[in-house]
């Protein structure tokens, strides 16, 4: 695609679909959105810079290799589930802890957040292995 | 760590595994090794859960911490961990195998993390308490199969897939379908939460036509007549080692399936039911041995063989005695570890004459005498002669029918036995006896194997071929653990007890049903 205003576009436009793509990936938590969703939106934000640049630079955004991506978030989400198991629960049990900050209060954090993590490299993943592929086809 | 936590091994096992794989997909050494090292802990891991599971009793995890019916359940029962442990042994004999025999490209895309990926979906179908969770693992291990089947992407890879992948993927809309309708039904997907309820289900009607739903959709992944015929289109394909672990432990999960859901869910109707199954069970056996022996190419026949053999393991289901279920699981443990080893021999004699077709290639017996008598043992057993371990599958099979006193499926299985031994002769007399025929002369290239390739194709051949005498010459111990299994699967309140142990959830009548031959 050969587009100018899309090509300059996208390098301001690609930090705040990150951006928005970790915010949809947080707030899934309790309301719509998570892991699967954020995953999409990356990738459909590096997807958009690949295509207006080239799937070599897009790599070069993405630093470590698609597959990487989707064996470090199984990799996620096997650790949310075996953690519980040392704890004496069975597997898959949300194990959840209250951290307090200066800044930003209470944060209720816990395993299934880790979990949701994985899911979210492993869609961003999957998805830039197609894309890249098909764009280097 | 407690004891319920080794019933998520098989299936966490795997995936660790597969992650250590993908995060090293570049270097094939490092696959190689992880593969095998993986397949191992799996054996390993299923090994101590059948062990535990003999010791305790069933064993029930609830994930997520959450209580059945609410959460999904993971169930290792006798059936489930005897399962398990034949996957783990299979993966461990094709991992060993697959050193040899797979391409180091095919290796780099992928084929060891897909191989895990695959048993992770087969092992959570064997240990799932859950029917939409039983789903999702069948929907795993298609998917992995889907990959495994094309990997490589050669033109007939492709053309068998496009079978595969379309009945495949009927039948699991089949399945969806059938899975919508008993949860609108019931209001419930665990299974021993559905047995409970269907118990006592006013609209029989309603039972009647979900339990068809699931006998088409499992029937289709465990290739009963009629809906067999994606199997021998598809399973001479792909690498050896593939098609060997596909053989093993593929059509098997469609099995167990079966026995799951026609023997603690639809188990209401048995005059209907399993009057059906056992009609379907014996046209299988023939359509399956038949269709064999019109067949001229090594893996070609042993496809249609899987086929026939599958009629064996629905008889028994469909007789519905404790010594029919019982030769059903023998017959599975038999027919797991053979069919294996022979898809596995099959691979060896074409990687040596560049083909599986039988007027290509003979001169076996003088050629390679440890591969004769490896395929003899494995053939023989199949054909069900005694003392290996077929003979006794069999004929605690037919006793089962004699004592139900269903004559006819007891003569077609005397007679597919008949076929397949001579079915078995043909590969026999044509690789192993007939000399090397004078065109293939020409074109054989004898691959040179360095001591350790050999020992790769060799061992895991040789390790299954002792298995199959070991259960021949363990008749005994082997047969207790099936009829233990047997009884187990017959007493479903025992099942339901222990995922249940606060009694049903909702307004069900504690019915203690009286069972009734069919």
């Amino acid at each position: 695609m050969d587009s100018v205003i899309l090509k300059t576009a996208i390098r301001f436009l690609l930090p705040l679909l990150l951006l928005a793509s970790v915010f949809l990936f947080l707030r899934g938590h309790n309301e719509p959105g998570g892991g699967f969703v954020g995953g999409l939106l990356a990738s459909g934000a590096i997807a958009l810079y690949a295509m207006t640049h080239s799937a070599a630079a897009a790599r070069q955004v993405v630093r470590v290799p698609p597959r990487f991506l989707i064996g470090a978030g199984l990799l996620f989400a096997l650790v949310s589930g075996v953690a519980p198991l040392f704890f004496g629960r069975p597997f898959l049990t949300g194990l959840w802890t209250t951290i307090t900050t200066e800044g930003l209060g209470k944060l209720h954090i816990g395993t299934p957040l880790l979990f949701d993590l994985g899911v979210y490299c492993v869609v961003t993943g999957v998805t830039l292995v197609f894309v890249f592929s098909l764009l280097e086809e | 760590m407690n004891a319920q936590a080794v019933v998520i091994l098989p299936i966490a096992l795997p995936l660790a595994t597969m992650v250590m794989l993908l995060l090293s997909l570049k270097s094939i050494p490092a696959q190689k090794v992880i593969g095998v090292v993986g397949s191992t802990g799996l054996l390993l891991s299923a090994a101590t859960l059948a062990w535990l599971v003999d010791r305790d009793g069933i064993l029930v995890l609830q994930a997520g911490n959450w209580p059945a019916p609410f959460g999904i359940t993971l169930v290792a029962d006798r059936l489930s961990s005897i399962m398990v442990l034949l996957a783990g042994l299979m993966v461990f004999a094709v991992s060993v195998y697959s050193l040899a025999s797979v391409n180091d490209r095919r290796v780099s895309f992928g084929f060891h993390p897909l191989i895990q990926l695959l048993l992770m979906g087969v092992c959570g179908a064997f240990l799932t308490g859950d029917l939409f969770n039983l789903y999702v693992w069948f929907e795993v291990m298609l998917i992995a199969s889907f990959v495994l089947l094309t990997l490589g992407g050669e033109r007939r890879q492709l053309e068998g897939a496009i079978k595969y992948v379309t009945l495949n993927l009927i039948s699991s809309a089949v399945f969806l379908a059938a899975i919508g309708v008993i949860y609108a039904a019931t209001g419930t997907l665990n299974m021993a939460d559905l047995a409970l309820k269907l118990r006592s289900f006013p609209d029989e009607g309603t039972v009647s036509v979900l339990s068809m739903l699931f006998l088409i959709a499992f029937g289709t992944k465990a290739a009963v007549f009629p809906l067999f015929f994606w199997l021998p289109a598809s399973y001479h394909t792909p690498p050896v080692a593939v098609s060997a672990i596909f053989a093993g432990l593929l059509t098997k999960v469609g099995v167990y399936s079966l026995i799951r859901a026609f023997t603690l869910l639809f188990v209401t109707d048995l005059e209907f039911t399993h009057n059906l199954l056992l009609l379907i069970a014996g046209l299988t056996m023939v359509t399956g041995v038949l269709g064999a022996m019109a067949q001229n190419e090594v893996r070609r026949i042993l496809s249609f063989h899987i086929v026939s053999q599958i009629g064996y393991m629905v008889m028994g289901l469909a007789l519905f005695t404790p010594l029919a279920l019982a030769g059903t699981v023998f017959y599975i443990i038999h027919h797991i570890v053979v069919k294996t080893n022979l898809f596995l021999i099959g691979g060896i004699v074409e990687q040596r004459f560049r083909t599986g077709r039988l007027d290509r290639i003979g001169g076996l017996y003088r050629s390679a005498p440890v591969l004769a008598t490896v395929f003899f043992l494995s053939a023989m057993s199949l054909a069900g002669i005694p003392p290996l371990s077929g003979f006794f599958a069999k004929l605690t099979l037919i006793r089962g029918g004699l004592e139900a006193e269903r004559y006819a499926i007891v003569v077609a299985a005397l007679v597919v036995s008949l076929l397949t031994l001579f079915s078995m002769t043909k590969i026999w007399t044509e690789a192993f006896w007939k000399p090397v025929p004078g065109d293939a002369m020409t074109n054989v290239n004898f691959p040179r194997r360095s001591r350790a390739g050999r020992a790769c194709l060799y061992g895991p051949a040789i390790l299954l071929a002792s298995v199959t005498v070991g259960i021949g010459v363990m008749a005994g111990p082997v047969m207790n653990a099936s009829m233990a299994t047997a009884e187990q699967l017959l007493d479903q309140n025992a099942y339901i007890q222990a995922v249940l142990p606060d009694g049903p959830t909702g307004q069900v009548p504690a019915v203690s049903r009286e069972r009734t031959s069919p």
